[in-house]
């Protein structure tokens, strides 16, 4: 994986075995400025399955991560006297849950045994313990959006909201650890910064319906709250980036690298028209819409290079190979 | 209420480690395997086709890959015996065939049985990892955990399937139907720690004749598996039969990522407390 694309990626029709080693050499002699991977593989075909999984679990990626840290913010929003934006975030995040419920569900293979889910509770299963969680977060999520809607109920109104308060992130965050479980190698390799980039996510796309939901001048935690999101994620892809290396190439590249530059480039334009006209009528809406797709377009890029990474072979076959023989050289 | 008893691998690491006996069978039958020698593999697929008869495994289209002999490409759901093909030019000048009946590995620590959420995956009393097809949601998780991409989702009916080791075979004391259907015995059924001593031995004899490149492959019990419950006999890199030369388990990660994520949900509620606090001046 030492930098460029592996000999088999190229022609596509690669020969298994020896015959890959002397295409390698005749590269070589090209004068190429980066040396191609080495490495050999199955006609080029993957090690790994690429996920089965389809555009409904990027979609609740982001759906989930919005409803946990707007469940959050709200909470917040609420104990310091902002009605306004928390009655905004609690609706956003009442709606977002029950999107992501109908996208878990739609993904199943076989839709109508989704609740075999409750079977069983296992630690070694992020999915049986995200499952658990959403199973606590939804219905707290609900009331509280329906307590304040309806104006009924405020005492319960309130606890349900501290409580999806404190679930919330375990919604936002678990996802994480969902992909990370996995043998994608671009998704398990990242598994260390990964939480801490959907959290960021998470908390600018809340930031962001916060802004784009209630009136200029109100929005002022929100926008706060983007602000510090959207750092924390910019901080964990960076670090992501710089400690994979050459195996950070799936989130560089290709679709996942078109979404992730995307993603970056509306972040830190919403984050600047948010902390420059945050108080306008038309910036604030702008910028929130703006995080908002950035979230969603940095989950959808994580997908996406983790996606890439179970396609081409060379992401597991070459660091395994180098594995290898550092336990044992003359393999 | 849910079931916590679930077949999973708490201990994770541990070579030797009995899988049976962690999942709860307290008095259970040795732990059967296949040892699958492909030095002397004929490239027959009469594994492929006594497994599809067998169990009853659909066909999963009739397509030339352009692959050498191997037209069926992979394992997947309706493929859990899989003949690689491979031509390499030899020492000689001359060509050699190399021919590798694929399998699942029925890992020691596998990840498929750790991650599915529904208990669908379960460990047998053989130590075996089976799919209950009555049970499976075909939420796709197992498919991207399983370091081998052996496990697949079925496009017609949702699930996922994989090789059961003839689970309802060994119950009656035969030998799965692969096993059986090979002719030159390159597949090999039994209890695996008799299996790993017969292993052991033809990669000394394959050594000894000058067969250098021969090498064993799932059969260390410390590796990043805990050891395959089916191993394999290969006569060049294990990714040339598109095999990963170092597999481990996923799960052994897991409870560092369970614990970052903890942090990061953390630092989400000190972020909405921070920029709410901050309004309040």
């Amino acid at each position: 994986m030492r930098g460029g694309p592996a000999v088999n990626a190229g022609t596509g029709r690669p020969d298994p075995g020896g015959h890959s080693r002397d295409n390698r050499k005749r590269r070589g002699d090209e004068k190429q400025l980066v040396p191609e991977a080495e490495f050999r593989s199955y006609y080029g075909r993957p090690v790994v399955k690429e996920t089965v999984w389809g555009p409904d679990i990027p979609s609740y990626l982001f759906l989930g991560g919005l409803a946990g840290a707007s469940s959050t913010l709200a909470a917040g929003a609420h104990l310091t006297g902002r009605p306004e934006l928390a009655r905004a975030l609690k609706c956003g995040a009442a709606g977002a849950i029950s999107l992501s419920t109908v996208a878990l569900v739609h993904d199943l293979g076989r839709r109508t045994r989704f609740v075999n889910m409750l079977r069983v509770l296992k630690l070694t299963s992020p999915m049986s313990i995200g499952t658990w969680i959403l199973s606590g977060y939804t219905p707290l999520a609900l009331a509280a959006a329906a307590s304040t809607v309806t104006r009924k109920a405020p005492r319960a109104g309130l606890a349900a909201t501290i409580a999806a308060a404190l679930l919330g992130p375990g919604v936002a965050s678990y996802t994480a650890v969902l992909l990370g479980d996995t043998a994608a190698p671009a998704w398990h390799e990242a598994h260390r910064e990964l939480p801490f980039l959907f959290a960021g996510s998470a908390a600018t796309a809340a930031g962001g319906l916060g802004m784009l939901s209630v009136r200029p001048g109100k929005a002022g935690q929100a926008i706060r709250f983007a602000v510090l999101g959207a750092a924390g994620e910019i901080a964990a892809k960076s670090l992501l980036l710089q400690r994979l290396g050459p195996a950070a190439e799936p989130y560089q590249t290709g679709r996942a690298g078109q979404l992730m530059d995307i993603s970056e480039v509306l972040t830190s334009t919403g984050l600047a028209v948010a902390v420059v006209a945050g108080r306008s009528r038309v910036g604030a809406p702008l910028a929130g819409l703006a995080l908002m797709a950035a979230s969603a377009l940095t989950r959808f890029g994580v997908f996406e290079a983790g996606r890439a990474s179970a396609r081409d072979p060379k992401y597991t076959v070459v660091p395994q190979r180098e594995r290898r023989q550092d336990v044992n050289p003359e393999s | 209420m849910p079931s916590l008893h679930t077949g999973a691998t708490p201990e994770l690491g541990h070579p030797g480690l009995d899988p049976a006996a962690v999942a709860g069978y307290s008095d259970h039958p040795p732990r059967m395997g296949f040892f699958t020698d492909t030095s002397v593999c004929i490239g027959c697929k009469a594994c492929e086709v006594a497994c599809k008869e067998w169990n009853t495994v659909p066909e999963d289209g009739l397509v030339l890959t352009g692959m050498s002999y191997d037209n069926t490409a992979d394992l997947s759901a309706s493929t859990w015996r899989h003949v690689a093909f491979i031509e390499q030019p030899a020492a000689d000048g001359d060509l050699r065939w190399l021919m590798a009946s694929n399998v699942c590995k029925h890992c020691t620590e596998a990840a498929c049985l750790d991650v599915c959420p529904t208990g669908a995956l379960m460990r047998t009393e053989f130590g075996t990892v089976v799919v209950q097809d009555d049970i499976c949601n075909g939420c796709g998780y197992c498919v991207s955990a399983c370091p081998f991409g052996v496990i697949g989702r079925s496009e017609t009916d949702g699930g996922a399937h994989k090789c059961t080791l003839c689970y309802d075979r060994l119950g009656e004391g035969l030998t799965p139907a692969c096993a059986k259907a090979c002719p030159t015995e390159s597949i090999q059924f039994g209890p695996l720690d008799e299996l790993r001593e017969r292993a052991q031995q033809r990669v000394g004899d394959l050594h000894a004749a000058g067969q250098s490149h021969a090498q064993l492959y799932g059969c260390d019990q410390a590796d990043g598996i805990g050891g395959a419950g089916a191993m394999f006999l290969l006569l060049d890199e294990p990714e040339v039969y598109g095999l990963p030369p170092d597999p481990v388990v996923t799960t052994r990660d897991l409870p560092r990522m369970w614990r970052l994520a903890a942090v990061a949900a953390g630092s989400l509620i000190a972020a909405a407390a921070l920029a709410c606090a901050a309004g309040r001046r």
